[in-house]
């Protein structure tokens, strides 16, 4: 069975519902890690979960970026090992330097949490279970969730088929109006250049049983549980 | 300073023991009388004061009594009333007197649930008087033993249309998503009411539930003499300084230079708090838990030496505090958030405070439990504080005449046979469905983390109440927050009444079997006789609804002095007792949703009753009338109803359901149309009530209408049958036009596109909002 590693930071509120998700729904091994760990303790897989990681006072991340914790996912993400960051741990990826670009403040600048469409962009280790561009409705729920980047980057990740989903209407077609929060190229999920890495806004681990309104979001963490029998 | 200083702790832990020769009145300058009536407290409450001492107080002492002796904590106005409420019942596992009550929900589960009003808070400073509301109340719930796992708020603001009104809205709805979003537990539910004698005094209610295995129940008590009180959490400052007090005071022009008396919220820190006390509670290391909520020190070490009947002796000094030169006294009232006392056996602090730590909390011994029966207050060697303990929490109690208001009396008993006719009824439609109290409330449950911690299976605005699953169980938990202002400001008994049966039916509509109330009573100035008068009956009201629907009160709040200036003096707010009811789904799978699901449903309207426009949000909002009796109240076919409902849903029958609320029938079904994305045509039966508008329009206290597909009528209209209620045939769910027909009406009735409705409901609040 492979072990999956969901951080804790103080302040983390989605690790307990993503322990849930990989653990009693998809039947992984999903331990908790601390945050002031310096060893993972080999886990197959990462997952940094959301909420508002040391209260997120300063910028979204910024602080958990610099944890011990997430010094032992860089070298685990450079050994080719599989990290998803969801919501907040979008935000810490992107504030570690294993994802490009930043999350500001929605354009709206109110919270938002509802479901969104998200279409499937390019096929990557963690889109397997989907048919190439899949439309998923999946939750999202945060302040800061707007994708930015340099013109640079947001051409490299185009470019290089980076990114992996993209806010789009429910019949999959891109449009300002279902764009949550006003990010650039409608970007709700980006991987990084080896495709082992993956950052995203919506919410998967609520979205994995039809109790709950849906299940869209079960692909997305079966592959991660398949990557990491692999990895 | 690191704030993890062990030696410190050490030092605190070791310097606890209380020296011997105990001198018998502590230093300081004594109070008088004047001095005391700043903290709240009248001349014949000081004199007994004086006589429970047998001295003069010291100034700490004075200010401890006045803030217990407030009515926030001291309940001295409500209290002989409350008594009236029934409490009891086999699936109470917790009544009234702890931090929250607790309902048995069957597998072992219990839930505790609890609301509180941050109401003077949030009229000065609306997003943190909100935050802190979420922050306090969710404490008392973790204090049980219990995970906070789901939020709902009842809110009351003005004249939507004023610049005040949406400043205060969108304040506290930002303050209340602040805070419930970043620490992790989801706003489910709740409801919004305007009217514009809530412009300077709005209604910031919040309930929150928590669910706890039977054996991690906890109780705020102290045990037995020799453990220690562990103060653990935020440091103390000046903020909050007096806010029972001022909670309990008349709301003023002065009020706006009180913001030191308003906290800050810091989520955060209350997120380790939460989890710190959730752990300690399973690693069994603790005797007692309670929040320090209004009063601060005061009041949780009071209540939790009062229910174990036993003296405290606290180390003042030892206080962990955030600004230097606090006086004792200022450190004792400081309402500083985010704060917890907790209760430790000798032999098991070492673990505790290392437990905590592990959290990086700040957790300090700052007492012993005594063998005396006093609370003595100790800086270092010196005494400065001493008073018995049962006195402090025995708040004088007063019962008062009251005395209808003649003008409610004449405007309930206004005669409204002759009122007009509108010659449109699909206009009236929309009007209502546009109506602020109508009105969706989207544009403000989408700035609430409504899904986190994935147990929310009706979300906000879907049904008639919101419904959590249980991890484990097959058992889901419903909750409710209701109240009708225009209905208790016309008839208190029997509008108070009617809260208790619109949330039961709220829950019955979602397939809930109600279990339990919270109440939160938002009144006026009680030493006025016409508010006293809407208390007394209230509580009246609630008491027999209570008791017909068998859904005991397991605690509350109490918040009175709401009330606004007039150019003649001032005038109590529209009397709000809110309920809140929790009950229980046996199999969450079976529940109702109010949107249609199916083309070629059959809709019904099930229940007793006539409809009647009195008090109605109709005559509100179309005719500009608050006046008439509000619904015609059968609390047995009210309870029939519930128990029809509920039996229906939990046997699979029927999985779409929406009471006759406010903007009666045709609103009901329009709200189905709108939730659902599906038409309807229905006929309402000309039998139903004598105008048509009452027919459409009219209010209810007995009927739901289900959708369910035709070969299920039969089952509905025998369950109906078997106790004593009609089932009426309304028509079926088809197209996207909503057709209601009534014969007797202009027009034939109204037909209106689905879209046409749905962007009356959906754009009032959103426009308020400025979204």
């Amino acid at each position: 069975m492979p072990s999956i590693a969901v951080l804790r930071f103080p302040g983390s509120n989605c690790d307990a519902d993503t322990h849930h998700a990989l653990g009693q729904v998809l039947g992984s091994d999903a331990r908790f890690v601390w945050h002031t760990e310096h060893d993972l303790g080999a886990p197959d897989a990462v997952v940094v979960p959301g909420g508002f990681s040391y209260g997120d006072y300063l910028r979204s991340g910024a602080l958990a970026a610099h944890s011990p914790v997430m010094q032992a996912v860089r070298a685990f993400a450079q050994r080719g090992g599989p990290v998803l960051g969801i919501c907040n741990g979008f935000q810490i990826l992107t504030e570690s330097g294993l994802l490009p670009g930043a999350l500001a403040q929605n354009d709206g600048l109110r919270f938002e949490c509802r479901d969104v469409h998200v279409r499937v962009e390019h096929p990557s280790a963690f889109t397997r279970g989907y048919a190439n561009h899949a439309v998923l409705r999946l939750p999202i729920a945060h302040h800061e969730g707007r994708y930015v980047a340099d013109e640079a980057t947001l051409e490299r990740l185009e470019g290089e088929g980076r990114v992996a989903l993209r806010y789009v209407r429910h019949d999959g077609a891109v449009d300002p109006a279902a764009n949550p929060n006003g990010s650039l190229h409608a970007i709700a999920g980006i991987v990084d250049e080896r495709g082992t890495v993956l950052g995203m806004m919506p919410h998967p681990e609520r979205a994995v049983e039809p109790l709950l309104g849906g299940s869209d979001g079960r692909g997305l963490l079966e592959a991660l549980i398949d990557a990491a029998v692999r990895a | 300073m690191s704030a993890f200083d062990t030696t410190r702790l050490d030092q605190a832990h070791a310097s606890v023991a209380i020296p011997d020769g105990v001198p018998p009145v502590p230093g300081g300058a004594v109070a008088h009388a004047e001095q005391a009536a700043t903290f709240g407290l009248s001349a014949d409450e000081f004199a007994l004061m004086v006589a429970q001492l047998g001295r003069d107080p010291v100034a700490v002492e004075a200010a401890m009594f006045g803030a217990l002796w407030s009515e926030h904590c001291g309940y001295k106005n409500s209290r002989p009333l409350l008594r009236r409420l029934p409490t009891e019942g086999p699936q109470v596992l917790q009544g009234p007197g702890e931090n929250a009550g607790v309902v048995d929900v069957g597998d072992g589960w219990g839930v505790a649930f609890k609301m509180e009003s941050h109401n003077h808070p949030s009229a000065v400073e609306p997003v943190q008087g909100a935050a802190t509301g979420v922050g306090g109340i969710l404490r008392d719930i973790f204090a049980m033993g219990a995970r906070p796992f789901a939020v709902l708020d009842a809110l009351r603001f003005g004249d939507i249309s004023t610049a005040r009104t949406r400043y205060l809205l969108d304040g506290v709805v930002r303050g209340i998503a602040g805070y419930g979003n970043a620490i992790g537990v989801p706003t489910v539910g709740g409801e919004i009411g305007f009217h514009r004698c809530f412009e300077q005094n709005p209604l910031v209610n919040v309930m929150a539930l928590g669910l706890l295995r039977h054996e991690q129940l906890q109780s705020g008590t102290v045990g037995e003499a020799g453990n220690l009180l562990v103060y653990v959490g935020s440091r103390t400052g000046r903020d909050g300084l007096g806010g029972a007090v001022f909670a309990s005071a008349d709301l003023t022009d002065a009020s706006d230079a009180d913001r030191p008396a308003v906290q800050v919220g810091d989520p955060f820190m209350e997120k380790l708090l939460l989890e710190a006390c959730l752990e300690a509670i399973d690693a069994d290391l603790v005797v007692g838990v309670q929040d320090m909520g209004a009063a601060g020190l005061t009041s949780s070490v009071a209540e939790m030496a009062h229910r174990a009947g036993r003296g405290v002796d606290l180390r003042v000094d030892l206080v962990p505090r955030r600004e230097t030169g606090m006086s004792a006294l200022e450190v004792m009232l400081s309402e500083s958030q985010e704060r917890m006392v907790l209760t430790a056996r000798p032999d098991q602090v070492e673990a505790l405070l290392t437990l905590l730590r592990r959290w990086e909390l700040e957790a300090v011994v700052v007492g012993t439990v005594a063998s005396h029966d006093r609370f003595r207050l100790w800086e270092g060697d010196a005494l400065v504080g001493d008073m018995p303990v049962a006195p402090l929490n025995e708040a004088p109690t007063y019962v008062r005449v009251g005395r209808e208001d003649p003008a409610v009396r004449a405007a309930r008993e206004r005669d409204l046979t002759a009122l007009a006719l509108p010659d449109d009824p699909g206009a009236v439609l929309l009007e209502v469905l546009a109506d602020p109290n109508v009105a969706s409330k989207q544009a403000v449950y989408r700035q609430y983390d409504h899904q986190v911690m994935t147990n929310s299976v009706v979300l906000p605005g879907a049904a008639d109440a919101a419904v959590m699953r249980i991890k484990g169980s097959r058992r889901g938990v419903a909750a409710t927050v209701d109240c009708n202002h225009r209905y208790v400001y016309l008839a208190p008994r029997h509008g108070a009444a009617l809260a208790v049966v619109e949330a039961a039916r709220n829950l019955a509509a979602v397939g809930a079997t109600p279990l339990g109330v919270t109440d939160n009573l938002n009144f006026g100035n009680p030493t006025v006789a016409e508010t006293y008068y809407q208390l007394q009956e209230a509580i009246e009201g609630l008491r027999e609804a209570c008791l017909a629907l068998s859904t005991p009160v397991t605690g509350g709040n109490v918040s009175l002095y709401n009330q606004y200036r007039t150019e003649t003096g001032h005038q109590a707010i529209h009397p709000t007792p809110t309920v809140g009811m929790v009950g229980v789904l046996p199999d969450v799978e079976r529940r109702a949703v109010a949107g249609l699901r199916r083309d070629g449903d059959v809709l019904v309207l099930l229940g007793a009753g006539t409809p009647s426009i009195g008090a109605s949000t109709y005559l509100w909002c179309v005719h500009g009338i608050e006046a008439g009796a509000p619904p015609e109240l059968d609390l047995a076919a009210a309870d029939r109803l519930v128990r029809c409902l509920a039996g229906l849903v939990q046997d699979g029958i029927v999985d779409t359901a929406h009471d006759v609320g406010d903007g009666g029938l045709a609103v009901a079904v329009a709200e189905m149309a709108i939730l659902g994305d599906r038409g309807a045509r229905i006929d309402v039966p000309a039998a139903l009530a004598a105008r048509w508008d009452a027919a459409l329009f009219g209010e209810a206290a007995a009927l739901a209408v289900v959708a369910v597909p035709g070969h299920r009528v039969a089952d509905v209209t025998a369950a109906a049958d078997s106790l004593g209620l009609e089932a009426q045939r309304l028509g079926v769910v088809a197209d996207r036009r909503l057709t209601i027909r009534h014969d007797g009406a202009p027009n034939g009735g109204l037909d209106l596109d689905l879209d046409v409705l749905r962007s009356a409901f959906e754009g009032t609040i959103a426009e308020a909002l400025a979204i």
